[in-house]
């Protein structure tokens, strides 16, 4: 199962040269905007013709520019969610469902329309016109078109940048469920980091139309060296941790190899894992175990890398037990700490720096 | 109401209903080509279309002569291969009344089409929809009100035509009199008033009645399809 991308095209005095491959699961497309992210997808889905390349799926050839294939969009089996939702307005939304399934390949492993309509919670929307809608039930309803029409793999332009942040998280746990109850490669256009880091399993980083890195997402998240481009602030490793208890006073506590994490508003059960999202701001380095702190995160880590940024940054690369951390102190600190690789010391994370919407169910 | 009022209220609905029917389809892919393609010579295209609305009727009518006349070459060309005569017949009143509509039609629909956001027929695409079931299912339902309104001013055109018809088939009653000659010729002869009003009434009745039933067809359908596009 994977798509693999190779293409050049040249617009408006942009160049976009991009190849990559986006294995099973769901594969991140991240980049500044103007970065060439939905071009690319648009090339993939065969909206746009590029000057030249060859994009093929699981096998199957959707584009080879030398050979002069190039299939159109509706022989393509490719869902895309557009960000602007793109439903049909003078139809309704069991209608808007169902367009696509007079199209599909018959047989296979497709999804029933009952599974969906449950997965997605659009039941009460059956009957309803796109204008009736909300912003968040229009995309479930754009989500479930595109997975009706029977797709070997779903695009996602940004589906969630029209949102607010309140719709954006009455979505997410629907992506989250479509990521683990269907085995449909998934390619997520997004800029938005913490969408990327609760979804993605393998992550592309696009930069002035070029393929900055790309990589399994724990890998690519943690890399001091990706911090600028994922941006200063955004920037953060993902760790899985094994919920263990719920305590009265609304705190978690989780897991990971390092030691326990004691974390507010996570929604999972005991004994499920879920995955963590810290960001590389809300980390402090400490030399010694520190006491009196008010914060209850404290692990201890080892400096795997130190990457001084341009500015008064500087961005540490940790290891806790194998659990790969990413702190952003500033460079004075890190040179008056004496901080370089193989040092050993200690991580304090702030509890609350763990937004709820960072915290997501976990597949693995 | 006498016989040749009839006969011109007969020959009115048939040569505008004959005309309109006609004229849809290529005022269709005229406002197609208009909205949706690029080619050279598009300007003079789109020119060439509106010519009728901004030249003299009579001009239009006359040069409608010039071009399919029993003598002309085009008019002597259709009669020997498919024996069809325009020059002062009714086949030629709804010729002229097809080409002083069909610029009307051709803009409302053009607005129409142009209304419609091609990233929805996209959309249908990735869906697995071909072309042609693009155009069927998403398409035509979004632009059926500027085709309906389009196709109620070119009626509208067509039921008043007067100049260039009068000019291209004249006005023989029973042939190619229709309502407005068959008005005016009743306006030249003494103590024909009487039945000009009558025919007059008849017009203004159809005229309004046209439009009363486009704006009640194109709120159903803007209420069946939810959008706003195109209505006249």
């Amino acid at each position: 199962m994977s798509l693999s991308v190779d293409i050049r095209h040249r617009f408006d005095g942009f160049t976009l040269n991009a190849a990559f491959e986006a294995p099973a699961g769901v594969t991140a497309l991240f980049g500044r905007s103007g970065a060439g992210k939905t071009t690319l997808v648009n090339a993939v889905a065969g909206l746009l013709r590029p000057d030249a390349g060859r994009i093929a799926l699981q096998g199957r050839v959707l584009l080879d520019s030398q050979a002069g294939i190039s299939l159109p969009p509706h022989r393509r089996r490719l869902g895309y969610v557009f960000q602007d939702a793109r439903l049909f307005p003078h139809l309704s939304v069991a209608a808007n469902l169902d367009y696509g399934t007079r199209y599909a390949a018959t047989g296979g492993t497709a999804m029933s329309r009952s599974d969906v309509i449950d997965l997605l919670g659009l039941a009460p929307l059956l009957d309803r016109r796109p204008r009736h809608l909300s912003g968040g039930e229009t995309q479930r309803v754009a989500i479930g078109r595109a997975l009706l029409s029977r797709p070997e793999m779903l695009l996602m332009d940004e589906p969630l940048a029209a949102l607010d942040a309140t719709r954006k998280a009455d979505i997410l746990p629907y992506l989250e469920r479509l990521k683990t109850a269907y085995s449909l490669p998934i390619l997520y256009v997004s800029h938005a980091l913490d969408e990327i880091a609760r979804l993605a399993d393998t992550l592309v980083l696009l930069s002035d139309g070029r393929v900055h890195s790309a990589g399994p997402i724990r890998t690519l998240l943690s890399d001091p060296a990706l911090v600028p481009l994922l941006g200063v602030r955004e920037a953060g490793a993902v760790i899985d941790a094994r919920v263990t208890h719920h305590a009265d006073d609304g705190l978690t506590t989780l897991r990971i190899a390092a030691g326990d994490l004691y974390l507010p508003g996570v929604q999972a059960h005991v004994g499920e894992v879920v995955r963590v999202r810290i960001r590389a701001g809300d980390v402090i380095i400490a030399r010694d175990r520190p006491t009196g702190l008010s914060s209850v995160n404290i692990l201890p880590v080892t400096v795997t890398a130190v990457q001084m940024g341009d500015g008064p940054g500087a961005a540490i690369a940790l290891d806790a037990a194998g659990d790969a951390l990413l702190a952003r102190i500033t460079a004075r600190s890190a040179r008056d700490l004496g901080l370089k690789a193989g040092m050993r010391c200690f991580a304090v994370l702030k509890a609350t720096s763990v937004a709820q919407a960072s915290i997501g169910q976990n597949q693995h | 109401m006498d016989a040749a009022g009839y006969e011109a209220l007969r020959l009115s609905l048939l040569v505008s209903g004959t005309a309109t029917l006609l004229a849809l389809p290529l005022a269709l892919g005229c406002a197609w080509l208009l909205a949706r393609r690029d080619f050279r010579g598009k300007d003079l295209f789109s020119a060439a279309i509106h010519l009728p609305l901004v030249l003299p009727p009579v001009v239009t009518g006359y040069l409608l002569l010039l071009a399919f006349g029993r003598t002309a070459p085009v008019g002597r060309f259709l009669e020997q291969t498919l024996g069809l005569v325009l020059a002062f017949r009714w086949t030629g009143a709804v010729l002229a009344a097809m080409v002083m509509g069909f610029p009307l039609m051709v803009r409302a629909m053009r607005l129409a089409i142009e209304a419609v956001d091609p990233r929805i027929e996209d959309a249908a695409a990735t869906l697995g929809a071909p072309r042609y079931a693009v155009f069927a299912t998403i398409t035509l339902p979004l632009i059926a009100p500027g085709i309906l309104a389009g196709t109620v001013m070119g009626f509208a055109k067509a039921l008043g035509e007067f100049g260039a018809t009068i000019t291209f088939v004249a006005a023989i009653p029973g042939q190619t009199q229709t309502l407005p000659s068959a008005i005016y010729s009743y306006l030249q002869v003494p103590g024909g008033e009487a039945r000009a009003a009558q025919l007059t009434l008849i017009a203004c009745a159809i005229a309004v009645s046209a439009v009363i039933v486009s704006e009640w067809l194109s709120r159903r359908i803007a209420a069946r399809i939810g959008t706003r596009i195109g209505a006249a």
